[in-house]
């Protein structure tokens, strides 16, 4: 095994990182998804605020991300 | 089958003709398999090299007495600047009462940018605006300008640390320039990698965590602003109804400002960063090709992420001039 410990851990790090962001938008679209089939009308607002609800989800895997990265090129 | 037959002789209907709107024509069928071969040739005449991925910005130049090292990623915030106050003066030339032409589209971004900002708070939006609105300009303008060519990839060459590509000298016109070649060097020999003169001003954690110290001091100022010292007392409160818990809740609130720094330089920084390294990366393993989605998502995420730092600037600025509880809000 010539890869040493650093490199498991970044894999690790956005592996396991990126689990829960992942449910957390499927959950975020999965219930804007209920809403817009309730209120087609109101899509654009659901639409907005879903993306932005996304991005702050997605954010938390990005932490993960970098310290992927840090472990991986510092 | 007559049906389908029909159908079928519209989708796939010969350049004379014509076809119905969305289908590919043989020609646009032929041009784009010409494209592919073409594009798959140049990737094996001119591979690409993985670029070294460094977390830290690459300095061009070091002031000699100073010792303070112009960077590539200040280099580009220069640039954004540049872009932004020429772009300023070249909109602001002859404004007209009727607006036309540049400042119409100019008036029109500020104009959505001003309505959303007054849809969170109507009384004190225009006070909030100028920073906001230059929050997310600059790093709308900063984020897509780092995904034109040049970017990350055109610089000086230098001597790698460790690893390394080998380098292939060639001359053009009488410059010598070094194409890095994708491979590894030998066991013994340090290659070389490329310091690149310009890469994305988010790439770097100084610009993020600028931007984030900016936007959580002014959300304090604007706090105070509006609630005068009184604001305080959500950090430190002697005469709360509930005591020692109301100091535990200070405490969180002091810890909460201070991780609000944290998440605003990461995100950006993450976001950005990660889809430099996923651009660069891309073009090694599919050189061409696979690009063109990817430069698509960097559209898309630098758009939102420069969105949601102003966004979240402005709300938290809303919330500090809140008060305790609705009865403070008009």
């Amino acid at each position: 095994m010539e890869a040493d410990l650093t490199t498991l851990a970044a894999g690790l790090a956005i592996g396991l990182g990126a689990l829960g962001p992942g449910i957390g938008v499927g959950l975020l679209v999965s219930g804007a998804m209920h809403a817009i089939g309730r209120n087609p009308e109101a899509t654009p607002q659901i639409q907005t605020n879903m993306i932005l609800g996304i991005v702050f989800a997605e954010a938390i895997a990005i932490y993960a991300l970098v310290v992927a990265l840090i472990l991986k090129f510092v | 089958m007559e049906v389908m037959q029909d159908v079928m002789d519209d989708v796939m209907g010969g350049g004379e003709e014509g076809c119905a709107s969305g289908c590919i024509t043989r020609t646009g069928c032929l041009g784009l398999i010409i494209l592919v071969a073409v594009l798959g040739f140049m990737a094996t005449k001119f591979p690409v090299a993985l670029p070294e991925i460094a977390l830290p910005a690459e300095p061009i130049l070091t002031l000699p007495v100073v010792g303070f090292s112009i960077t590539n990623t200040l280099l580009a915030t220069w640039l954004t600047m540049l872009i932004l106050i020429v772009g300023s003066v070249f909109v602001t030339r002859n404004l007209k009462v009727v607006p036309t032409g540049l400042q119409n589209l100019v008036e029109w971004g500020l104009e959505v940018l001003l309505n959303l900002v007054e849809s969170v708070d109507a009384r004190r939006g225009r006070q909030f605006f100028p920073l906001v609105a230059t929050i997310f300009i600059f790093l709308l303008v900063s984020n897509w300008m780092g995904i034109l060519p040049g970017f990350a990839s055109v610089g000086l060459v230098h001597e790698a640390d460790h690893g390394g590509h080998p380098l292939q000298e060639v001359s053009i016109l009488g410059f010598n320039i070094g194409l890095l070649q994708p491979g590894e060097v030998g066991e013994h020999e340090t290659g070389w990698t490329v310091f690149s003169f310009l890469r994305s001003a988010a790439t770097d954690l100084n610009t993020p965590l600028a931007l984030a110290l900016i936007s959580v001091v002014m959300t304090q100022v604007v706090g105070v602003q509006a609630q005068g010292l009184r604001y305080f007392s959500k950090f430190v409160n002697l005469r709360g109804p509930m005591g020692p818990i109301d100091m535990i809740v200070g405490l969180l609130e002091t810890v909460s400002e201070l991780a609000k720094i944290v998440s605003f330089s990461f995100r950006l920084f993450g976001n950005v960063f990660a889809g430099e390294v996923l651009l660069a990366v891309m073009a090694f393993i599919v050189p061409y090709v696979v690009s063109v989605p990817f430069l698509g998502l960097e559209i898309f995420v630098g758009f939102m992420q420069a969105f949601v730092f102003a966004f979240l600037t402005l709300i938290f600025m809303h919330m500090a001039t809140l008060g305790h509880g609705p009865e403070s809000e008009e």
